[in-house]
């Protein structure tokens, strides 16, 4: 079992295989595990489409599997792994992320709170939103 | 924590016009005891892997966003009227000069009434910026902060799996990346009894700063009316 963190998502994958620093993952499970869908033109979020790099060696693809870490990678986004856990963290790069943060809009998110109620900041939209961060540190 | 804010600005704006939201960029079981002690009355929300600091690129506690009613930043993270006067404590007494003091305290009361302001006011209080004032002020990561994040995600999950060495590794290797973090550098730092990141290791840090700030001031004009002098009614 190898547990792949994205985005606000933590997916467990039986079939997902590590080898190195490659993470192969079947294409049923690309969509839920990468926020990307597989698609002929390549992978598609949104109105977003980035093909896959067809001459890459070693190969991206292997029939039904796709090899996420080297995608990852290709796009300059950050990919770190544990192997004795078995734990597989897809980041945000960085230039998605300045270019989010240019948009002016407050980037959306879900968090619970202590009852493990979960609130989103969308929840809040038309009121003026004080969003401050603090520590028991 | 935020009560004293929420309930200046219930005064005189309507309750279902601003709304504080606290997010704890910490373990759920640290944040409890002050949250109940808080009794807030508006959400408190748990960001253990720090996932908001991600997404605003916040690099310490405490910032605030001021977000309106469409979903738009119209002030960046900032410092939350917090001062680097604290970097003139005494170590062993733990006494600030009272001037420091002072200061801290006439940055606080000028930062909150400015958000009283906007509470009151919205779009035509004089400290809400435009696009281009936003995004001038805002932090953007680079590829070293980007990786960063992703090492604090891993790290906060071996933690939980009780992988104690390899969390560290990590949680190094994160805050060497991003230097300018105090929140993930704090989080993984050992604690005092109180949960305290304050030991020697921080106060090095500190130190090492020289003449750059651990709390960015965050420049407010003063207010040129007193509060409450220019309603019709006066």
């Amino acid at each position: 079992m190898i547990r792949i963190l994205h985005d606000a998502n933590d997916t467990s994958l039986p079939t997902a295989r590590a080898n190195g620093d490659a993470l192969w993952v079947d294409r049923p499970d690309v969509e839920r595990a990468t926020g990307w869908a597989w698609k002929p033109e390549g992978l598609c979020r949104d109105d977003t489409c980035m093909p896959l790099p067809r001459q890459a060696e070693p190969p991206i693809t292997d029939g039904d599997r796709l090899d996420v870490a080297a995608l990852w990678r290709h796009a300059g986004w950050p990919v770190v792994h544990d192997d004795a856990a078995r734990i597989w963290v897809l980041g945000e790069g960085a230039s998605q992320r300045a270019e989010a943060l240019a948009t002016g809009e407050a980037p959306d998110f879900e968090l619970p709170d202590l009852d493990g109620r979960m609130h989103r900041l969308s929840d809040y939209r038309g009121r003026r939103v004080f969003l401050v961060s603090w520590a028991s540190w | 924590m935020w009560q004293s804010l929420v309930q200046s600005t219930q005064e005189s704006t309507q309750a279902s016009r601003f709304i504080v939201i606290a997010v704890a960029l910490d373990q759920p079981e640290a944040a409890r005891p002050w949250i109940e002690a808080a009794a807030p009355t508006y959400p408190c929300l748990i960001d253990r892997d720090h996932r908001v600091a991600e997404l605003y690129a916040l690099v310490n506690v405490p910032q605030a966003v001021w977000i309106d009613e469409a979903g738009r930043m119209v002030r960046p993270p900032e410092t939350v009227g917090s001062t680097d006067g604290f970097r003139r404590m005494d170590r062993k007494t733990f006494a600030m000069p009272a001037e420091a003091v002072a200061e801290r305290q006439r940055v606080k009361e000028r930062y909150f009434a400015a958000v009283k302001d906007w509470a009151e006011r919205g779009a035509a209080s004089p400290h809400v910026l435009d696009a281009a004032g936003v995004a001038q002020r805002l932090r953007v990561p680079d590829a070293k902060v980007a990786e960063a994040h992703a090492r604090f995600r891993l790290a906060q999950a071996l933690q939980r799996e009780g992988r104690g060495d390899e969390a560290r590794a990590q949680f190094d290797t994160a805050t060497r990346l991003h230097p300018d973090s105090w929140a993930m550098w704090r989080q993984s730092a050992a604690k005092n009894e109180r949960g305290l990141a304050s030991g020697p290791e921080f106060w090095a840090r500190v130190d090492a700063l020289g003449d750059r700030p651990y709390y960015p001031p965050t420049e407010i004009t003063e207010m040129s009316a007193p509060e409450g002098g220019s309603g019709p009614a006066d």
